[in-house]
C-alpha cells in the first residue's frame, strides 16, 4: 500500500494537540512509518503545498485569512481530519462569542484594535466539511491512533454519543454531583475514559454535547441539587458557545 | 559593494505559533527589518471577564499547549493572592515538582526537536529518523517519560487536571512517588547522552546586548516558581508591580502585544534566569556550565539552547531531591481538594462569595509567560536578523498574544 501524503496544519489554538502528537514517545515512529508527514510547520520547516491524503487540522477558524485558508487546504485534502476541542466545537475560543466584538477588541488592544481583524469563533465543520472528529482539550491520545487507522483503512469513525457519565461509572469515580460539585459529564459526549474526573476534577464539556442529551434527566438533577441553571449554561459556553451558530 | 536583500518568510517553521519575518536591504541600507506575528489573536483577558475565579486556571492554561503548566501555577497564584489563600508547603512542593517537569519537557522538545535539526543541517526532524534514529529516539524517550511523569502527578501534562487554586483534586500514592522516583533516575542516563550531545553542537557567533529579567529571591533556591522579578540593569520589583515591568505597548505588525523595561525590549527565559541566578543552581547542572563554558552574563541569544540544557539538568536533579523528600515522610491527603468549592444551594451566598470578576486575568497571563520566559517578544530589528534560532523557544509568544 503507498503510503498516503498528510499534512498537519494549525489555526486559532494553544497547539497542545500537535503537542499531543510528540507525547506519544517513540510510538509517534510507528505512526509516522505508515504515513508520509509532508508538512507540520510546528515541528518541521519541509513545505509541500500541493495535494494531500489528509489533512490534520488544529484550531478555531477566528478571521477571514483563516478562512480562506481552510477552504483551500480542503480543497487539496481528500480527507480532513479536526483535532481537539478548538477544531471540532470551536473550544474555548468560543468564549469570545459571548461578548460584542468590537467590544472585546477594544478590551485587549485599546485604539489599535482595528490592526487585528477577527470574527465569531466557528469550528472547523461550521466553514468546511470534516469527515473526522477527534474531540478534546487536549485530544485523547488512544482515540487519535483510533482514528487515524480509521482514515488510513478508509472506514468511518464513530465518536460516543452516550455521555462521558457511562466510562466515570466504569471507572467507579465517586459521581462529582455527591461530592456536591457541579460536572459536564451529564450531558458531554464520552470517548477521553473520564480522564478528568478519573483526576478528581469535573467535566467541562470539552467533548462537546452529546446528539441527544436527556434534558429531563439532567433538570432533575439541577432540581435535586438546587443548581440554577445560569450556572450550568454559563459552563456550557466555556466550550460549547460555537453550538449557536449551528 | 551595495546589496540588495529581501527576505519574505511566511510562517516561521519549528516555532510555536505563526510568524514572518520581513527583511529588505537596499544599495547596502538597511530598510525594513520586522517580525511579524500574524497569530490570530484570541482574547483572553477579555474572555475571562466574568468567569469565576476557580475557572481562570482551566481557561488560562489554555494559552499555551507547551507551558499549559506555567500558565495554571501562574494562574492558581494570581487567584489565592486575590483571595487571600496561602498554600500548604506540601502543596508548594507538588507545584514545583510539576514546573520542574515541564520545564524539563519543554527544553526537551526545544532542544531536540526544534534547535538540533538547524545545527546539523536538515530541516526537521524528520531525516534524523533514519539518520540519527537513536538521537530521535532517545529525545521521544525523555520527552514521553517527562509527560508519564505529568500523568500520574496532574493527570496529563497538556492542561493538567488536578492542579487548581488552593492545591490539588488528587495526590500521589507511595506507589505514585515510587513510580516518578524511577522514571528520574531512569531519565538521568539518557540526560547524560544529551549533555554530550548538545555539547558537540555549534553554536552561531552572535552577540546582542540586552536586558535579562527573570525571577529573582533572596533564598538559596533557583527561582522558578516564586519570588520578586529583577533584570540584569539592576531592577526589582514585586510581581504585584507587574504592568511597571510589562509596560505593553502594541505595534501594528503583531498581534502579541510587546513590551520594555529600563531598555527598548527585553529577554525572558532560560538563558535570563541563567544570567540572574546562576550561581543557584544543583551542583551537576553548575558542573556542565562550567564544561561547556557557559558564564553569566552571556549575550549571544544562541546559548539559549545551552542554558535550557544547563536547567534541564537542574530541573531532572532537583525533581528527585522533591519526590524523595515527599517519600521521607506521610502525605497528608486530608489537602485533597474537591473542585472549586460547594457550588450548591448556590445560587446567592456562592455568587456573592465567590464570584470574582476577574480583571486580574492579565496577572495571569504574565506571569505565565514569566514563569517559562515566553515574553521576549519585544526584541528590536537586529536580533531578529541575527536571533532566529533563539526564538524557537522564545516564540512561545506569538501562540499567546494573549491578546
Amino acid at each position: 500500500m503507498k503510503k498516503p501524503n498528510v499534512g498537519i496544519f494549525d489555526f486559532a489554538c494553544c497547539e497542545g494537540c500537535q503537542l499531543q502528537i510528540a507525547n506519544m514517545g517513540e510510538d509517534v515512529l510507528d505512526v509516522l512509518g505508515s504515513i508520509n508527514v509532508l508538512e507540520w510547520r510546528e515541528v518541521m520547516s519541509e513545505k509541500w503545498g500541493k495535494n494531500l491524503d489528509i489533512a490534520i487540522i488544529e484550531g478555531s477558524i477566528t478571521d477571514p485569512h483563516a478562512v480562506k485558508r481552510i477552504q483551500q487546504i480542503r480543497k487539496k485534502a481528500k480527507v480532513l481530519i479536526t483535532i481537539g476541542s478548538c477544531a471540532t466545537i470551536g473550544g474555548v475560543n468560543g468564549m469570545k462569542n459571548n461578548f460584542d466584538l468590537n467590544d472585546i477588541r477594544q478590551y485587549v488592544y485599546g485604539g489599535s484594535y482595528r490592526f487585528f481583524p477577527t470574527e465569531l469563533t466557528k469550528a472547523v465543520h461550521q466553514v468546511v466539511k470534516v469527515d473526522y472528529f477527534v474531540h478534546g482539550c487536549p485530544m485523547y491520545i488512544p482515540e487519535f491512533v483510533t482514528v487515524i487507522k480509521a482514515a488510513l483503512q478508509g472506514i468511518p469513525y464513530y465518536v460516543p454519543d452516550y455521555p462521558v457519565c457511562v466510562e466515570c461509572k466504569l471507572n467507579e469515580n465517586v459521581c462529582m454531583y455527591d461530592r456536591k460539585v457541579t460536572c459536564l459529564g451529564p450531558v458531554t459526549k464520552a470517548g477521553c475514559n473520564s480522564w478528568c474526573i478519573n483526576n478528581g476534577n469535573i467535566c467541562y464539556g470539552c467533548r462537546g454535547m452529546v446528539s441527544n442529551p436527556n434534558e429531563k434527566g439532567a433538570k432533575d438533577v439541577l432540581a435535586k441539587y438546587r443548581i440554577p441553571l445560569e450556572l450550568i449554561l454559563n459552563k456550557m459556553n466555556m466550550y460549547n458557545k460555537c453550538r449557536e451558530l449551528g | 559593494m551595495k546589496k540588495n536583500v529581501n527576505i519574505n518568510v511566511e510562517y516561521l517553521t519549528r516555532v510555536e505559533g505563526h510568524g514572518n519575518i520581513v527583511i529588505n536591504v537596499k544599495d547596502g541600507k538597511l530598510e525594513t527589518c520586522r517580525l511579524d506575528i500574524v497569530e490570530a489573536p484570541r482574547f483572553f483577558e477579555g474572555m475571562l471577564r466574568g468567569r469565576y475565579v476557580f475557572e481562570a486556571q482551566h481557561i488560562t492554561s489554555r494559552i499555551c499547549g507547551i507551558c499549559a503548566c506555567g500558565h495554571t501555577l501562574a494562574s492558581i497564584q494570581a487567584a489565592e493572592e486575590a483571595l487571600g489563600i496561602t498554600p500548604t508547603e506540601q502543596t508548594i512542593k507538588l507545584r514545583k515538582l510539576l514546573l520542574h517537569l515541564e520545564i524539563l519537557d519543554s527544553h526537551i522538545l526545544h532542544i531536540y526537536l526544534l534547535v538540533a535539526p538547524d545545527l546539523l543541517g536538515v530541516k526537521s526532524f524528520a531525516p534524523l529518523i533514519s539518520s540519527h534514529n537513536e538521537v530521535v529516539r532517545r529525545a521521544l524517550r525523555m520527552k514521553k517519560t517527562c509527560n508519564d511523569l505529568c500523568d500520574v502527578l496532574v493527570g496529563r501534562h497538556v492542561h493538567p487536571i488536578s492542579a487548581i487554586v488552593g492545591g490539588f483534586t488528587k495526590l500521589p500514592r507511595p506507589k505514585d512517588l515510587d513510580a516518578m522516583l524511577n522514571m528520574l533516575t531512569g531519565m538521568r542516563t539518557d540526560m547524560e547522552a544529551t549533555v554530550e550531545l548538545a555539547a558537540s553542537l555549534r553554536f552561531p557567533e552572535f552577540e546582542r546586548d540586552t536586558e535579562y529579567v527573570a525571577l529573582v529571591s533572596d533564598d538559596a533556591e533557583y527561582p522558578l516558581l516564586m519570588g520578586d522579578i529583577g533584570s540584569t540593569d539592576g531592577i526589582r520589583m514585586n510581581k504585584k508591580d507587574y504592568r511597571k515591568i510589562t509596560n505593553e505597548f502594541i505595534v501594528p505588525h503583531s498581534s502579541a502585544k510587546h513590551a520594555k523595561l529600563s531598555r527598548e525590549s527585553y529577554a525572558v527565559g532560560a538563558l535570563a534566569r541563567f544570567n540572574l541566578n546562576s550561581e543557584k543552581l544543583h551542583p551537576k547542572a553548575k558542573e556542565i556550565a562550567v564544561a561547556v563554558g557557559l558564564k553569566p552574563k552571556c549575550i549571544n541569544p544562541y546559548l539559549n539552547t545551552v542554558a535550557q540544557l544547563i536547567e534541564s539538568v537542574h530541573c531532572l536533579e532537583d525533581a528527585i531531591a522533591i519526590v524523595e523528600d515527599l517519600k521521607s515522610k506521610p502525605m497528608n491527603y486530608d489537602e485533597e481538594l474537591v473542585v472549586g468549592l460547594n457550588e450548591q444551594h448556590s445560587g446567592d451566598e456562592f455568587g456573592k462569595a465567590v464570584y470574582c470578576l476577574i480583571n486580574v486575568g492579565l496577572v495571569f497571563l504574565f506571569f505565565g509567560q514569566l514563569v517559562l520566559g515566553v515574553l521576549g517578544i519585544s526584541v528590536s530589528s537586529f536580533a531578529i536578523a541575527g536571533g532566529i534560532a533563539y526564538f524557537g523557544r522564545g516564540t512561545h509568544v506569538m501562540a499567546t498574544p494573549l491578546g
